[in-house]
């Protein structure tokens, strides 16, 4: 019953943000449903509840090991939100705060669903309520990157539709009675008709990696990205991505129960090193920060991607690292968000000195960006390190040198970016502008909150999360 | 029944090509909204017995696509006063040529494909990829925003076409199906509202400062 409220919750919340009639203090619906939320998460997550086995929706170990982090973000996010909409009040924010609670709902039904069809009726609605996060800005570039993001995100949408009817009709041709949730579908295991489940694979995959941003399907994720308010790039990024990438573990877990699992493995190791390459020299030639952000995202769904394929050390190193991903980039997409306000334009040819305009975000900005390319000791640093184990550990001696190569040009392409906004002197345009923005505890506290939680994760990870997440992978990978 | 089924996919494959070929945005909407129809009529041939189910899938969708989306691509044609060519990336007899043989593959690529018995003998798989196909080479080889649009309806008919050798057993999972008609009419609000957004642009209520005292 709490699993549902997870749902219910967000969505009254939104129900109320469409009809609340004032402008001003609308966004604090985002922290308060935030604040309750995060509550029930972390409840759920202490006093874990006991999920039936043909339950369409519960709060399952899978969902466990991720949700509260999508939660916490979600939290953080929502107070910036309050002093970033107050700083946009001649926008009304009617549709935005109500769409982004709706998100955070249905986010919640996706990480949670445990039945094929739910899980792709959630996707199909996160993927639709993000449309009007998009096209806040009203200009015609945030338009045209809406527009792409709704050609691709729906053509991927409809992909893992056939996906999920070619898994069915697996199930028929072995003679399964149509029970789709994803518990009887790993039960009737080998019975599934083969050549079925090899074409529902490539077309999840293809399908939900599209949501997930994995190259060659990631390509609206720079401009909608760059377009979009931070908050949405960070809660997209953080939040989004990783539904799509537990959907894509589920249905992992079902073609592994078929039998199949060994190329579903080398297919994500594939598809993971390959985002991870295009994002690499895509950050080496990007001179706008945003983008920057949306190609590091693509990197590192593509880590996500090669710790799935690394079998039981491989998830739980992955599933650690959507933790540190997750926290480390809203600090990120946050910061540099109030760079990008102050500088007036999210080029580098624009904005530059802007330690001397924005001195905290851009401290903020700096010490992110190392955390997010795997500096010791935040969080990202030892999930790499812990992907890096479980790929040694199983013999993928070039695969862990393409990764380690690619991280090393991903982190030429950031520190090149990061450091041309950093340093140097302030143009005149980009001053008189930074001078009427104020860095208020309101825009540097959240995006602190978040690299500070980074920092815990990795100094010192509590072991009710390690547990958490070797629960999650006892659900992936039974033991027959 | 099963000689009318495969009548009428025969024809919505036949439409298929029909929209590859057609070179104005009406013909264009008009073949997409005709293969809607067509497809709405299939569950009830299929289903022996009238359950309230099968009936409502078959009303939406012949309703979702036959009527309100072709409506409202219409109405965004006419607002936004988009002219009525289309420009192709990939000429319309080259549309039509990948339209033919994306239908022969269909049917040689169904053939392989290991079917429950009573569902070898139909066009319900061969008539789904070919639309899927189809669909693809509208979304890759038109500009304009509304061709896309239908390129998009065909593929999703492809995929409604697939889902039906599921209605028996799993019916929630095709009418799920039916949010993709959602997504659409996101898409096609998401052109009216850009338009009206430009109208508005150039609009702008302090330029209209003529009327004072």
């Amino acid at each position: 019953m709490k699993s549902l409220l997870l749902i219910i919750v967000p969505l009254l919340g939104a129900a109320l943000a469409a009809v609340w009639p004032s402008n001003r203090t609308r966004p604090w619906l985002l922290p308060v449903v935030g604040v309750i939320h995060v509550a029930l998460v972390f409840w759920l997550f202490v006093n874990p509840p006991v999920v039936a086995p043909d339950a369409w929706l519960g709060f399952d170990p899978l969902a466990r090991a991720v949700l509260p982090a999508v939660s916490l973000l979600f939290l953080i996010c929502g107070a910036y939100g309050v002093s970033y909409l107050g700083l946009r009040s001649e926008r009304p924010n009617r549709v935005f705060v109500a769409s982004l609670l709706a998100v955070l709902g249905l986010l919640s039904a996706g990480h949670q669903a445990r039945h094929l069809g739910l899980l792709w009726i959630a996707t199909e609605a996160v993927t639709l309520a993000c449309v009007p996060l998009l096209h806040f800005n009203g200009t015609p570039r945030a338009f045209e990157a809406t527009w792409k993001y709704l050609l691709v995100g729906g053509t991927g949408i409809a992909l893992s539709l056939l996906g999920s009817f070619c898994l069915g009709y697996a199930s028929l041709r072995g003679g399964g009675g149509g029970d789709l949730t994803l518990t009887a579908l790993m039960s009737q295991g080998a019975g599934l008709s083969r050549p079925w489940v090899l074409i529902a694979w490539v077309l999840l995959l293809v399908g939900y990696g599209t949501k997930m941003g994995l190259a060659p399907m990631h390509t609206w994720k720079p401009d909608a990205y760059g377009q979009s308010p931070s908050i949405v790039g960070a809660i997209m990024a953080g939040g989004v991505t990783t539904v799509a990438f537990t959907a894509i573990l589920r249905v992992r877990a079902v073609i592994g129960a078929a039998g199949e699992g060994a190329i579903a493995d080398r297919t994500l190791l594939a598809i993971g090193l390959f985002s991870m390459l295009v994002s690499a020299l895509f950050l080496l030639g990007t001179r706008d920060f945003k983008r920057m952000l949306a190609y590091s995202s693509v990197e590192h769904m593509g880590i996500l991607g090669i710790g799935a394929a690394l079998g039981g050390a491989g998830v739980t190193a992955a599933l650690f690292h959507v933790w540190s991903n997750t926290l480390t980039k809203g600090s990120l997409f946050l910061s540099a968000g109030n760079i990008r306000r102050a500088a007036g334009s999210p080029s580098i040819d624009d904005a530059r000195g802007m330690s001397m305009l924005t001195p905290r975000s851009a401290a903020l900005f700096v010490t992110g960006m190392f955390a997010v390319t795997a500096c010791p000791p935040f969080g990202p640093f030892f999930s790499e390190l812990q992907v890096i184990r479980a790929a040694l550990a199983s013999h993928h001696g070039i695969a862990t040198a393409i990764f380690l190569g690619c991280l090393l040009l991903a982190f030429f392409g950031m520190t090149r970016v990061v450091f041309a906004v950093v340093d140097g002197r302030p143009r005149k345009a980009a001053k008189a502008n930074g001078k009427r923005f104020v860095e208020t505890a309101g825009v540097i506290a959240p995006p602190f909150v978040l690299l500070g939680l980074s920092l815990w994760l990795g100094l010192f990870t509590p072991a009710m999360l390690r547990d958490a997440w070797s629960a999650a992978v006892a659900q992936l990978f039974p033991t027959p | 029944m099963s000689g009318t089924l495969n009548l009428l996919i025969g024809l919505a494959m036949g439409l298929n090509l029909l929209a590859l070929g057609s070179g104005r945005l009406p013909s264009l909407i008009r073949a997409m909204s005709l293969q809607g129809v067509v497809l709405g009529i299939l569950p009830l041939l299929i289903e022996n017995e009238l359950d309230w189910r099968i009936a409502l899938l078959a009303i939406a969708t012949i309703v979702g696509k036959g009527v309100i989306i072709p409506g409202l691509l219409r109405r965004a044609m006419r607002t936004a006063n988009i002219q009525r060519e289309i420009e192709p990336f990939i000429g319309f007899v080259p549309s039509l040529l990948l339209g033919a043989g994306a239908a022969i593959a269909a049917v040689a690529l169904a053939k392989t494909l290991p079917l429950l018995p009573e569902h070898a003998g139909s066009l319900l798989v061969p008539g789904s990829i070919a639309s899927i196909l189809t669909g693809f080479i509208l979304l890759i080889g038109r500009a304009k925003a509304i061709s896309q649009v239908c390129g998009y309806l065909i593929l999703e008919n492809g995929i409604y076409l697939f889902g039906l050798l599921l209605i028996h057993s799993m019916p929630l999972l095709v009418e799920a199906g039916l949010l993709l008609d959602l997504t659409v009419g996101v898409f096609v609000i998401g052109i009216i509202v850009d338009r009206i957004q430009r109208a508005f642009d150039s609009l702008d209520t302090r330029k209209l400062t003529a009327l004072r005292e």
